[in-house]
């Protein structure tokens, strides 16, 4: 007889994915089992001890505005805190932290522990169940037998090592790296998971059995020294900022004014190159002993060397791993190599010249899938009620993984009340180009983030996540009634301080241009506005106040929002355009029932790939590749005739 | 189909705005229509006709009506005298306000009238698009809809292969240039901005080199758009590029066919102004030489072979002359060059041509005509040949006025962007690069630039029917080392 365990929802997977997924549906009503391998890796950082940098930093600050996790917990255990490309647009200032690994990994723990109506449980899920797996198990599932063999997949539970059976109705697949890992370093090969955990493999079947294929991905990761061995004298040194801005919304600032520790510059030379050269037939990806695609923007020293060879040098940084450990992170050297020819090649570097390895460079290969096979919704589109975040849907970083995580959450308890998904836009969220992107695109490594693939991008920045999601978050259940309303406001004051100085005009009276002069521009010919004046490049909202003496007491972010606004109005009206032209393709639905076979006229590979990915929207339906302007317009009228008949 | 600005999004622009197009298939024909459907379709037109007294007085016009007069440029210049008739909504095949201006003149005048129009406000319209909104304005019933959905699809790839015909080779190698020119500059910036520990420094003092980029390719472009103003400056003849090591005979050979009594040489300035071209006939064949050899003689004197500036001498050829000095023989720098010609026969094997002259027969040769060919099997012919005694040099004219009677050679007149598409992505790249430029002049930061950079490469991409896809990305990985 199967023991068997009543709740709602399962979470396979404890990382940053599977964190977000299980603290959304269980602060939404829902009961949540959260299944992990070991429950010390809880949130666990096996890579960089970085949360943020360029756009993934826009992604916690999205994940935040829709009632998250990871920008909370990152306010209370970081290091180190910088904002980078500050002198560059404010469309491309992304905050950027070190963390200290432990200490977010225990502080999440903790708040998962702490969370009602969730469950840790320590155990490996070995199957996915659906209907017709339980079907002489439970009343309810019995009429399903009748017609089952038309009748879609849907969730009915999982079952553990043990043989105990949780029977739910979603379930979120948040496996990250560990399903099938192994790990390289050189000829050393060990079937684990990250940072040596114990890796899962059931799970493997039950995804074929379902009919969802699997794919290789391969990532890598750098060693980790003692850093008492590093000889910093020799390196330059990277702190933090001097004022550090908080992640989340809710952090007060002088909460985050903490002493940080710093990080290191050093490069690698000729000699480390050399010796990566000599032992290439070494490596296992260059040996051919790896068959994973591993991602380019994180390429391995090897890969760096052969492939930039023009370059002499290339950038090291040396990154604390937590405030009370000597472990150090060797940011930019990642490898595969035996672990002789690491120890050869990161003694050549500047300051490692004695150094010792605690944890040598690895890199994992693991089994994903193509995310392809999910909806918007992060739902499968084979199985009812399984959903899939994270690093096991093809991205990469923690950040991406905790915004699939929210998001999948978000929807799993949306199908569980009947509500619509909640999808969101390119054009308003890094968020929905993350998910339009793998779910849209053919993928053929893991994805990361990057602000480039955000078309919109001035307008999604990190400065107005608030502004553009807290009504989602708030419509989802997982932002307050109060916070919402404090957005609403600030909404409000920006809307009318910008109308307010495109207003409010001052004259070429002598004692404002001794106030311009002072301010190093140029003196005024006519009467102008003093938005008008804040365009100047050379002066500011700030800069401006003398000139007008009415000017309200407003909150720093309110002002920070006007300013941007008036200085920056000819290019955000510009996209705000394209956005307008974008959202209409956008609304043109794709009923389910859409047959392509029945739609004359498109071209055989459109057809195909259409087929393929089946996409919602007539937008979707544009950004898939081979599927031409034609090919749109055919489908247009097709669905405007089925319309005109319906 | 993810970068700044998706070229698909103009497949279902506003139903609101006005659309132009030439409505008759072929330039053959004695009288060409060009139609203009839209809101503002009267007004637009009304800016060009004028009636026999020189009144603009379209917008009184009747509904059905067709009248008699003349269409003008913006100047007030009589470029054509025109019917106009005039379908006021919903009285139209479009069901909207429609102008169809009837013109005698060929393809030229209609494709001027249509840019005119184009300039006055109207958009191009996309293939099928006066009969989609036929349909969409009700016009059409619904048991016709699969006859128009084939009907766009097949128009789509009519006009597709059409554009691509009316592709030289020569024009879509100069927009893949650009495109790659601004490519690259965006994949700098975004890597700049995507890695700012390791990339940061790199862009200090970029925007004024930044300008000064842009500052080219606008006069790259607008030398393209000139040159396609003025109709056709036909560049007559088969165009040929004469290659070869240094010292092989290159300069030799350019003063033999140039200074051969049946030569005739005129100079034409190139469409990029570093290049001089020589237009030679040998016999009855046309050939319109580029002159690599003039490029080394300045610069490259070392070593190294120009293979770089030949490529692009090549890449515009339908005929290759390569040099191999005999007394040499086949040397490491021939093999990559032999390479690199292979691909290139091998991209248009139907009009690419090549001759290898084994030149400096007189001296004690190392190779001969039968290894040659082994080395370079895709030679279309090996001679043998002395151009300082001048032994055996008739015979290469021989062998081309022979290739061009069987018909192998094949003369492709230049025919520079003479689609009105065409130039009109054209003008809107050059719209784009100059707000990059007074985004620059502004001050603003790098990534504000990205913005319009990327405007540019989608509009030109539409004259090579390449879409955005991944480029951006693809490029920030192969140029820039990424990643920490």
């Amino acid at each position: 007889m199967t023991y068997s365990i009543e709740t709602d929802v399962c979470v396979i997977g404890a990382g940053h994915a599977g964190c977000e997924a299980a603290l959304a549906c269980s602060r939404l009503g829902f009961r949540t089992v959260i299944f992990t391998m070991n429950v010390d890796s809880i949130a666990m950082m096996p890579c960089n001890p970085h949360i943020g940098g360029s756009s993934k930093g826009h992604l916690v600050r999205e994940i935040d505005a829709l009632g998250g996790e990871m920008a909370k917990n990152i306010d209370k255990t970081f290091i180190q805190s910088k904002m980078l490309n500050v002198s560059k647009g404010p469309a491309v200032h992304s905050l950027r932290t070190q963390a200290d690994k432990a200490e977010y990994s225990k502080s999440m723990r903790q708040i998962l522990e702490n969370q009602e109506n969730l469950i840790i449980r320590q155990a490996e899920v070995t199957d996915l169940l659906t209907q017709f797996d339980l079907e002489d198990d439970g009343p309810a599932e019995k009429e399903a037998s009748g017609k089952a063999a038309a009748e879609k997949p849907r969730i009915v539970g999982v079952r553990i090592n043990t043989g105990t059976v949780y029977r739910c109705r979603a379930v979120i697949i948040c496996t990250g790296t560990y399903l099938n890992a192994r790990c390289l370093v050189g000829e050393s090969i060990t079937e684990t998971g990250p940072g040596g955990m114990q890796r899962s493999t059931w799970l493997k079947d039950a995804m074929n059995r379902l009919g969802i294929p699997l794919r290789r991905f391969k990532t890598g990761t750098p060693a980790r020294m003692d850093g008492r061995t590093l000889d910093y004298s020799k390196m330059k040194i990277q702190p933090g900022d001097p004022v550090v801005v908080p992640f989340s919304y809710s952090t007060d600032p002088a909460d985050v004014q903490i002493e940080q520790v710093p990080c290191w510059l050093t490069y690698t030379n000729e000699e480390t190159h050399e010796i990566i050269r000599r032992n290439l037939d070494r490596s296992p990806i260059y040996a051919g002993i790896i068959e994973g695609t591993g991602p380019r923007y994180c390429p391995s020293i090897e890969d760096k060397v052969v492939k930039f060879s023009e370059k002499n040098r290339h950038h090291v940084f040396i990154e604390p791993e937590g405030r009370y450990t000597n472990e150090v992170y060797i940011d930019g050297m990642s490898s595969s190599m035996p672990d002789d020819v690491q120890q050869q090649m990161y003694r050549t570097v500047p300051g490692l010249e004695n150094c010792v390895i605690v944890k040598n460079a690895y890199a994992i290969e693991y089994d994903c899938i193509n995310a392809n096979q999910l909806k918007l919704s992060l739902e499968t589109k084979a199985v009812d009620g399984l959903f899939c975040a994270g690093q096991f849907n093809g991205s990469s970083g923690y950040e991406e993984a905790a915004a699939q995580g929210l998001i999948a959450g978000i929807n799993a308890a949306n199908m569980l009340r009947g509500r619509d998904p909640l999808i969101l836009k390119r054009s308003e969220a890094y968020i929905g180009v993350l998910i339009d992107d793998l779910v849209t695109k053919d993928n053929r490594e893991p994805y990361r983030m990057m602000t480039s693939r955000a078309e919109y991008r001035l307008l999604l920045r990190q400065d107005n996540a608030d502004l553009r999601l807290r009504k989602y978050g708030y419509e989802a259940g997982l932002i307050t009634q109060k916070q919402y309303e404090y957005v609403c406001e600030k909404e409000e004051k920006i809307r009318e301080e910008i109308n307010r100085l495109k207003k409010v005009r001052i004259g070429a009276a002598a004692a404002n241009q001794e106030i311009l002069q002072s301010l190093g521009s140029a003196p005024l010919k006519t009467a102008c506005s003093i938005a008008e004046l804040i365009c100047r490049p050379e002066l500011s909202y700030e800069k401006t106040a003398l000139l007008d003496p009415d000017r309200p007491s407003l909150s720093r972010d309110v002002a920070e929002q006007v300013e941007i606004n008036i200085r920056y109005e000819g290019y955000i009206d510009r996209q705000k355009k394209q956005v307008d032209q974008f959202e209409k393709l956008e609304h043109r639905r794709i009923p389910d029932w859409i047959d392509y076979d029945d739609v004359g006229s498109l071209r055989n590979e459109a057809r195909q790939k259409l087929k393929q990915f089946m996409p919602s929207s007539i937008g979707q339906a544009s950004r898939i590749s081979g599927v031409t302007p034609a090919d749109v317009t055919v489908l247009l009228i097709y669905l405007e005739k089925k319309r005109g008949r319906g | 189909m993810n970068q700044l600005y998706p070229d698909n999004i103009r497949v279902d622009r506003a139903q609101n705005d006005t659309i132009a197009a030439i409505a008759t298939a072929s330039a053959a024909a004695g009288i060409g229509i060009v139609r203009v459907s839209g809101p503002d379709a009267i007004g637009i037109c009304e800016k060009f006709y004028e009636n026999a007294r020189g009144i603009h007085d379209l917008k009184e016009h009747a509904s059905n009506t067709i009248s008699y007069g003349f269409i003008a440029d913006e100047d007030g210049n009589r470029m054509d005298e025109v019917m106009v008739s005039l379908f006021r909504a919903p009285h139209s095949y479009t069901t909207e306000d429609t102008v169809e201006i009837n013109s005698h003149g060929g393809r030229y005048l209609l494709d001027r009238i249509l840019e005119l129009v184009l300039r006055g406000g109207a958009r191009l319209a996309e293939p099928g698009e006066f009969t989609k909104r036929a349909f969409l304005g009700g016009r059409i019933d619904l048991s016709r809809a699969e006859a128009v959905m084939d009907l766009i699809s097949s128009q789509n790839d009519f006009a597709h292969k059409t554009a691509l015909a009316q592709l030289s080779g020569r024009v879509s190698e100069k927009v893949r240039d650009l495109r790659s020119s601004i490519l690259y500059e965006m994949a700098f910036i975004e890597s700049a901005i995507d890695d700012p520990d390791t990339y940061a420094s790199d862009l200090e003092g970029y925007p004024d080199k930044l300008d000064g980029i842009c500052g080219q390719l606008l006069d790259e472009m607008e030398s393209l758009l000139e040159i396609g103003e003025k109709g056709a400056v036909l560049k007559e003849g088969i165009r040929t590029a004469i290659i070869g090591r240094p010292n092989a005979g290159k300069s030799s050979l350019l003063n033999y066919l140039a200074g051969n009594e049946r030569a005739i040489v005129t100079e034409i300035a190139g469409t990029t102004r570093d290049t001089l071209e020589e237009s030679v006939r040998i016999g009855s064949v046309q050939l319109c030489l580029t002159d690599t050899a003039g490029i080394r003689d300045t610069e490259d004197r070392v070593e190294k072979i120009g293979i770089e500036r030949a490529r692009a001498a090549v890449n515009q050829s339908e005929l290759v002359l390569y040099l191999i000095d005999a007394s040499e023989g086949i040397t490491r720098e021939d093999r990559d060059i032999a390479l690199f010609l292979k691909q290139w026969k091998k991209d248009i094997p139907s009009v690419r041509r090549c001759i290898i002259l084994l030149n400096k027969s007189d001296l004690p040769p190392v190779t001969d005509t039968d290894s040659v060919h082994s080395f370079f099997t895709d030679a279309d012919a090996v001679l043998s040949c002395s151009l300082r005694t001048g032994e055996g040099a008739d015979e290469l004219g021989r062998k081309i006025e022979e290739m061009y009677r069987a018909g192998e050679l094949q003369q492709q007149n230049e025919v520079m962007l003479t689609s009105a598409r065409h130039r009109e992505a054209v003008r809107e790249a050059c719209g784009s690069l100059s707000l990059v430029r007074q985004s620059i002049a502004l001050g603003m930061s790098e990534d504000f630039f990205a913005i319009d950079l990327m405007n540019a490469y989608a509009s030109l991409g539409r004259i090579t029917g390449e879409a955005v896809e991944d480029d951006l990305v693809e490029e920030i990985f192969s140029k820039f080392c990424m990643g920490k």
